[in-house]
């Protein structure tokens, strides 16, 4: 939702990033407000899934230019780590698969590193786990999947539903879904909407990046920007989504004076 | 030139032999054991500490055990803790310095299960199996053969199902640069089943040299699941053989956890002697600092009809060494067999160090044999991935190293020392 003089989250500008020595990101400019709901949309390769990760301070991305601010600190020069810490939290397109370490003792490592940072007393596995149940209702999900390896042999589905998992456990300032929607049958499409809107507040905001108009009808957007050749190229409201699904990108593009 | 100084090493490498074999205490033992005794020195008296010129030592340099001057071993009575499984409270045979330890033992056994330890038993029944596994006359061996005084023997009756975990437990105590030559011998009649745990423990910080033999038997139709874990002191040379010989439709796992020493070889050598056999050999090692820990297994598929399982995985640190060398033989006779074997190893350092050598001779055609071997360092995306979640970079890796390691150490049996070892290697 759109609020007057609500605070600014997230201020990106001229944002420029490579990998490998290839430039992905070129000049990207995004402003985030509390309480707002944003969805980028664009083409296969367009460098939505780079953008996200450069937020997430992941070592394959070198930015090369511009500025990201944080809730008034430079996000580029904390670690991984103290993002997550400080409230940026990524639900992968790809989430990993990690053999060997149960869910629920990656999640309560990860909530407890974060009330450490915040100064506050880690939860013990007893208080962790009633907490735990407590945000699988979230996501529907079912409490054998604690016990399994993060994300080990988990269905398509199953993995984007444990990404919304660790978001309600870390109940992040700004969350980030990558195509969280891809994938999912149209029931657990309604349940991982249903859990993003139930985290939603005026005090935190959500960066959807998605391909499908029809995520947007379970979560209203505020913004919808379109991104192409590693730069956002227009901004609309939702009915951009409806336009983009009808028209395709070509026209956006044309517009922007961008090559096909 | 060259040649002289070989030589020279080489009488060098035979005198150091020699003085270990000096170093054996006489013994009053019955004549079958006196004369095997003498034959295995014999051998000895004929062979030289392996060079890295010998194939089976390439990897694993010996020259530090030159260095040393041994030590005979005295038998130490002070009060030691041994690390107890509470499963095994009962059914615990604990050795120091090769020396049966009765204070230190319980030995209620539970019923089917005999044991001793070989000083002190009737031991004419023994002699078919004591020293009697394939590779005998292996350099270690002999030496051992030739040295011990004591063994700890377990005898499982025919179609005994023993339900108690059994744990032997070898001791280094000693101040004295000595070396030290357990001994023991399992035997699982026909039908029986039972689980052992065998562990090595080294107590103090001075070097001393283990030289161990273990030789198990399965007759028809009997499971053994053995766990074997070297926690030697870390200035210790520890040189292991597990020998086992499975007849006809037996099952035999291993699980060989090795942490300590300062140089360490576990010799792992599993032999058919009938069709049908089932064999798992699951392995862990973990070397840290400039810890040298190489595992050599055989497993010889003699026979139809048999299958086999083998995961070793090394996680090496600092500016330590790994050896693995895992040698598979299928000969003609052995068709239908089905064999796999993978090597894993985790290098955490830029110094450290794997050499692994998966070795498959297969002659039988009509069999299944994979192998492979991986070499690789922590998975960037895997910690990056437990980064975005707020955990920092040094936890992340512990946890997937740990991670790593469990995969071997959930397949242990027994709870207690599941926790034990996972205690051990997550600091
Ligand atoms: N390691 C890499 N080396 C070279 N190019 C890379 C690498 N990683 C990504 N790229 C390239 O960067 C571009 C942007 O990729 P990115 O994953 O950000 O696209 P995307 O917009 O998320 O696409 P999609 O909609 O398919 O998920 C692509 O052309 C991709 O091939
Ligand atoms: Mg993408």
């Amino acid at each position: 939702m759109i609020q007057e003089n609500s605070e600014v989250i997230l201020t990106v500008r001229d944002l420029t990033a490579n990998v490998d020595g290839t430039q992905i990101l070129k000049g990207l400019n995004l402003e985030i407000k509390a309480g707002e709901i944003h969805a980028i949309m664009g083409p296969n390769g367009s460098g939505k899934s780079t953008f996200s990760k450069v937020l997430a301070g992941h070592p394959d991305y070198e930015v090369t230019g511009g500025e990201v601010i944080f809730q008034g600190q430079n996000l580029l020069e904390l670690e991984p780590e103290e993002r997550s810490r400080s409230g940026v939290f990524l639900a992968f397109q790809y989430p990993l698969e990690i053999p060997g370490v149960s869910n629920l003792d990656f999640l309560r490592v990860a909530f407890n590193a974060k009330r450490k940072a915040q100064g506050l007393e880690e939860l013990d596995a007893f208080d962790f786990d009633e907490m735990v149940r407590e945000k699988l209702d979230v996501v529907k999900m079912d409490d054998r999947f604690l016990s399994r390896s993060v994300n080990e042999g988990f269905s398509g589905g199953e993995k984007k539903r444990n990404e919304i998992l660790q978001m309600a456990i870390l109940e992040p300032t700004l969350a980030i879904l990558d195509e969280t929607d891809s994938g999912l049958d149209i029931d657990a499409l309604k349940i991982v909407a249903g859990g993003v809107n139930q985290l939603a507040s005026p005090q935190n905001a959500t960066l959807l990046i998605t391909h499908y108009q029809r995520l947007l009808n379970y979560i209203v957007p505020d913004f919808v920007h379109v991104m192409a050749a590693g730069r956002i190229l227009r901004t609309g409201d939702k009915e951009l989504a409806h336009e983009l699904e009808a028209k395709g990108y070509d026209w956006v593009l044309e517009e922007a004076g961008v090559g096909v | 030139m060259t040649q002289v100084t070989s030589l020279a090493r080489s009488s060098d490498r035979a005198t150091a032999l020699s003085q270990l074999l000096e170093l054996r205490p006489a013994l009053q033992a019955s004549n079958w054991w006196q004369e095997l005794r003498e034959q295995a020195a014999a051998r000895v008296q004929e062979m030289a500490i392996p060079s890295s010129r010998d194939e089976d030592w390439r990897f694993t340099d010996l020259s530090p055990l030159l260095q040393v001057e041994f030590q005979a071993t005295s038998a130490r009575t002070e009060a030691i803790e041994p690390s107890s499984i509470p499963e095994a409270a009962q059914s615990c045979l604990v050795f120091v310095n090769g020396t049966f330890a009765p204070q230190l033992s319980s030995v209620e056994m539970p019923e089917g299960v005999s044991i001793a330890s070989l000083s002190q038993s009737n031991s004419e029944h023994l002699q078919p199996y004591l020293g009697r596994q394939q590779g005998a006359d292996e350099v270690f061996t002999s030496l051992n053969t030739a040295s011990f005084t004591d063994a700890a023997v377990v005898q499982i009756a025919r179609n005994a199902i023993v339900e108690t975990p059994i744990h032997l437990v070898f001791i280094s105590h000693t101040s004295s640069q000595a070396i030290v030559q357990p001994r023991a011998l399992v035997v699982a009649e026909a039908n029986s089943s039972v689980a052992i745990v065998e562990e090595y423990l080294g107590f103090g910080e001075d070097v001393y040299f283990t030289n161990a033999v273990t030789e198990i038997w399965l007759e028809a139709n009997a499971r053994i699941d053995h766990t074997r874990i070297q926690r030697e002191n870390s200035a210790a040379f520890h040189i292991g053989k597990t020998a086992v010989s499975q007849d006809r439709d037996s099952h035999y796992a291993c699980r060989a956890v090795n942490l300590g020493a300062k140089l360490s070889r576990h010799n792992l050598e599993v032999y058919q002697t009938g069709s049908q056999t089932e064999t798992v050999m699951d392995g862990l090692t973990i070397a840290r600092d400039n810890q040298l820990s190489d595992t050599h297994s055989i497993l010889a598929l003699t026979q139809p009809y048999g299958t086999s399982s083998q995961i070793h995985k090394c996680i090496v640190d600092d500016r330590a060494h790994a050896v693995f060398n895992g040698k598979v033989f299928v000969p003609k006779a052995a068709q239908k067999t089905n064999a796999n074997q993978v090597n894993r190893n985790l290098l955490l350092s830029p110094k450290a160090r794997v050499d692994t050598k998966p070795q498959l001779e297969i002659v039988a055609d009509d069999v299944r044999c994979t192998h492979g071997a991986t070499v690789g360092q922590l998975e960037a995306d895997e910690v990056f991935y437990l980064q975005s979640r707020g955990i920092d970079a040094a936890t992340a890796r512990r946890l997937l190293t740990t991670a790593f390691a469990y995969e071997i150490i959930d397949r242990i049996s027994i709870p207690s020392v599941r926790e034990t070892l996972g205690g051990l290697i997550s600091p």
